[in-house]
């Protein structure tokens, strides 16, 4: 059922939600966390199916704020709070509210939340684009134990890494890290098999992809070993390979859906490694709440090595204790004045 | 093959899923019920869910005119119809290249050869090392026949330190004897540790939940015990009759065919002491100790009951009572009912009964454990104030609706003290139906990666039965099942055998 709610407050939507609850019939709480979405009136649609989607994995409730801060300096000095509560239905198993914030209070979105989160329950809180710098120092990230940002919507994804980098923490994910998810679970069972060693890496993939960037950092920080970054037409990802004495190790996917593996002395085998929704995504980042050590890692390891390709030199890997020499990277070119086309289809696009 | 060796797998990257290494499968009585049900949509989720290895193959085995492409459109037909995960025909095209098919009879040494040779040929076109589980989807009379046939075609032995294991599933014997038996023909020829009993119970999500509920938790351990517990109901009912089944059913009646495994595994789980670890050899142990406590009590005719279903109207529909089924011997004694109280001999439970019910043509399909508390020793409140209050009772509903419920009294909203059961509900299958794989797929996967956690050891097997063949025996020669009406909470008998105890049934 559905209670609009104009000019509001806090406590008035948290009745409207107990009373949504008692007139559906299940006055029972299971869900398990608080997903703070935050978004523009653009955006949000899009962001609350995914979310709605996932929450039939993860019984949540749903916290769309969406800023409206206005365009005249008298529409700017207001403030008023709209509010939409969904509860059943469509919304998937849990509880959905839309929050709109016109005016001043587009500016202290956290003391509307704060009434609004479940007790006890984690906080996740995401931003489907226009992150904020230092998601941590963020009002509403410092409300949340996730903070889920993607590097993919920016306008330069590739320098947005860097800055994930530097402002990292504990708590901190981003969309791109999730999309390679089966790129590396595939890549991690081929190495659980007999290989000599891999002596140098490649990873090709679209321009303004950050997950073809954060695959080829981790693959660096684990291998230990020289990895290229090499631009291809993409979609997405397009192949890993892996350099070893008896030949390539190869994951190649050419057609966004069905790759193929070939290892030495073995026969080629298919694999399918689709493009995943963003439900799915958000549903993965939504399954383990505790800070993702081997994400932080992985973009940390990038900070430098970013900086290098940027400026298209190659440089001696940044770790001490490297015994395989040059870290290299091949470098991207110079980020564009604007999106890459497609931009609504790439969101929702697995790397 | 060792994590460690692997430098891109950490024991802190939790995203990364569990794949089995390179591998395959061979399913003998491919063309079962439970095969097509259970089996191929199991396999097809696996490989959605990216967990199977590139190059997996699936042979199947049986008396059918059939190639390799028609063996794929029955695989495909049985996906479509039963795979919990949408089909994807990217998924179908690396899965449907593995398909073998290898017609012939158990007897047939021209079939296992052929088999020999797929296996052989798969190895070098998809990879899979000379990994195979062997999946025995065939009644157990044929197990000797197919593991010596296996045996004898060079197939229970891989070549270098490739792997072959064995799959069965229940029944596991008729009797212990029989059990023994037929682990002995087994594990002639494959080793124990390479032996995989399905229990498909212990694949469950809620199963898996008793051991985290009693072990990472502290809320609950304390009062897990002869102190604070009044008895435990194990129940599982089903509401369908023997169905088409009559051969396999009539002579064997539902305490073999359930109480011997499934309930006595869920009473294992429930009674048992925490395990070391989760290794799977701590899980026995613990298991075991648990199982090897079982007493049963000393008047079998009191404390245990069996019943038949008779004609009757269940949920709206007329049905045939059991002896009235097709292929059904109308003398016959076999239980479609079976009630037994034992207790468990071990310092946590002395004195504490479980009761432990199974029938066929119940009020509903359910299985759920019942953790029944003590009533508080003292109350401050009037009789009258508590009179609508029962025992506090903690329920792990194992199927269908999976989760969790605690009963616990409430004050009625009013001027007058008035104390009521009210309960309090995690809802486990409702919520995370999307995402909770089906028993099979776990323990598939399980065998794929040699993880015996969820899988029972014969030990287990055999000392299930030294709990149930004296009740067996015991029923043998005294008296014959009570008849109860379709559709109810079985016979009037169960209900008196807790009444002698002073306690009565909870209605699932």
């Amino acid at each position: 059922m559905n209670i609009d709610l104009t000019d509001t407050t806090s406590a008035r939507i948290n009745s409207a939600l107990v009373q949504a609850r008692r007139s559906t019939g299940t006055p029972a709480t299971g869900m398990v966390l608080t997903l703070v979405i935050v978004t523009d009136e653009g955006n949000h649609y899009d962001a609350l199916k995914a979310a709605s989607e996932a929450s039939k994995e993860h019984p949540s409730r749903n916290l769309v704020v969406i800023k409206r801060p206005g365009r005249s300096p008298r529409d700017r000095k207001m403030a008023r709070l709209d509010a939409e509560v969904r509860v059943g239905g469509e919304t998937g198993t849990g509880e959905t509210v839309l929050l709109r914030l016109h005016g001043e209070l587009a500016n202290h979105a956290h003391s509307v939340v704060l009434p609004l989160l479940l007790p006890d329950a984690p906080v996740v809180v995401w931003w489907p684009e226009d992150a904020p710098e230092n998601p941590s120092e963020d009002l509403l990230g410092q409300l949340a134990q996730r903070r889920i940002t993607d590097a993919q919507a920016t306008e330069d994804p590739v320098a947005t890494l860097g800055l994930r980098a530097d402002t990292y923490t504990p708590g901190d994910t981003d969309l791109a890290w999730t999309r390679i998810t089966p790129w590396r679970s595939v890549l991690a069972a081929a190495l659980d098999q007999k290989h000599s060693p891999i002596s140098s890496a490649t990873v090709e993939g679209e321009a303004y992809n950050p997950s073809s960037e954060l695959l080829a950092l981790w693959l660096a920080e684990r291998l230990r070993v020289p990895v290229d970054r090499q631009v291809s037409d993409g979609p997405g990802l397009t192949a890993v390979r892996l350099e070893t004495a008896d030949g390539e190790i190869c994951l190649d996917r050419a057609n966004g859906s069905l790759a193929e593996l070939a290892m030495p002395g073995q026969p080629d085998r298919h694999v399918a490694l689709q493009r995943r929704e963003m439900s799915e995504l958000i549903a993965e980042e939504l399954r383990r709440l505790d800070p993702d050590e081997m994400y932080a890692s992985a973009v940390k390891f990038g900070v430098s090595k970013l900086g290098k390709a940027a400026t298209a030199t190659h440089a001696s890997a940044p770790k001490p204790g490297d015994g395989h020499g040059n870290g290299q990277a091949r470098p991207v070119p110079a980020p564009p004045k604007h999106k890459p086309e497609g931009k609504a289809e790439g969101k929702a696009a697995d790397a | 093959m060792t994590t460690s060796s692997n430098p891109l797998r950490d024991p802190r990257d939790r995203r990364l899923p569990r794949i089995a290494g390179p591998s395959g499968l061979v399913i003998f009585g491919v063309t079962g019920d439970l095969s097509r049900k259970k089996l191929m949509p199991a396999v097809y989720d696996l490989a959605n869910r990216g967990l199977l290895p590139p190059g997996f193959s699936l042979v199947g085995f049986a008396r059918r005119d059939w190639a390799d492409e028609d063996f794929a459109q029955v695989v495909h037909d049985a996906v479509k119809e039963h795979a919990r995960t949408p089909f994807r025909e990217e998924v179908w095209q690396q899965l449907a290249e593995g398909f073998r098919f290898v017609p012939g009879d158990f007897s047939d040494d021209e079939a296992f050869k052929t088999l020999r040779s797929t296996i052989e040929e798969l190895d070098k076109a998809r990879g899979t090392g000379g990994n195979f589980a062997f999946y025995l989807s065939v009644p157990p009379k044929f197990f000797p026949t197919v593991v010596q046939q296996l045996k004898k075609h060079g197939l229970s032995n891989g070549p270098g330190d490739s792997w072959r294991r064995a799959v069965i599933e229940k029944p596991f014997g008729h009797n212990l004897e029989s059990a023994e038996e037929l682990n002995q023909v087994v594990h002639e020829v494959f080793r124990p540790s390479d032996v995989f009993r399905i229990d498909h119970y212990l694949g469950k999500e809620t199963v898996q939940n008793i051991l985290a509920l009693r072990f990472a938790n502290t809320m609950f351990e304390p009062i897990w015990n002869r102190s604070y517990v009044d008895h435990v109901q194990i129940t599982m009912a089903e509401d369908i009759g023997i169905g088409g089944r009559a051969g396999y059913y009539d002579g064997i009646g539902s305490a073999r065919d359930v109480i011997q495994n499934h309930l006595l595994q869920l009473l294992a789980l429930t009674a048992m002491e925490e395990p070391a670890s989760f290794e799977a050899d701590a899980l026995v142990t613990e298991k075991l100790k648990a199982l090897r406590a079982v007493k049963l009590p000393r008047e079998l005719g009191k404390h245990t009951v069996r019943g038949q279903y008779a004609h009757g109207w269940q949920g709206g529909e007329e049905v045939l009572g059991y002896l009235e089924e097709e292929g059904i011997d109308p003398h016959s004694k076999t239980d479609t009912f079976a009630a037994i109280k034992v207790e468990i001999d071990n310092r946590r439970w002395a004195g504490v009964p479980f009761y432990l019910r199974t029938g066929k043509r119940l009020g509903r399909r359910v299985t759920e454990i019942a953790v029944v508390f003590q009533r508080a020793p003292h109350s401050p409140f009037d009789t009258t104030d508590t009179q609508e209050l029962g025992e506090n009772a903690l329920v792990i509903r194992v199927q269908p609706d999976e989760g969790v419920t605690i009963r616990f009294g409430s004050k009625v909203p009013g001027t007058s003290m008035e104390i009521r059961d009210v309960t309090m509900d995690f809802a486990y299958g409702e919520s995370f139906t999307e995402s909770s794989p089906e028993a099979y797929e776990r323990l598939l996967l399980d065998v794929l990666l040699g993880d015996a956690n969820l899988f029972p050891r014969h030990q287990e097997v055999e000392q299930s039965w030294r709990i149930l063949d004296p009740i067996e025996e015991y029923w043998d020669k005294h008296g014959k099942p009570e008849q109860y009406t379709a559709g109810t909470w079985g016979p009037k008998a169960a209900d008196q055998m807790l009444a002698r105890d002073g306690r009565s049934w909870r209605r699932p």
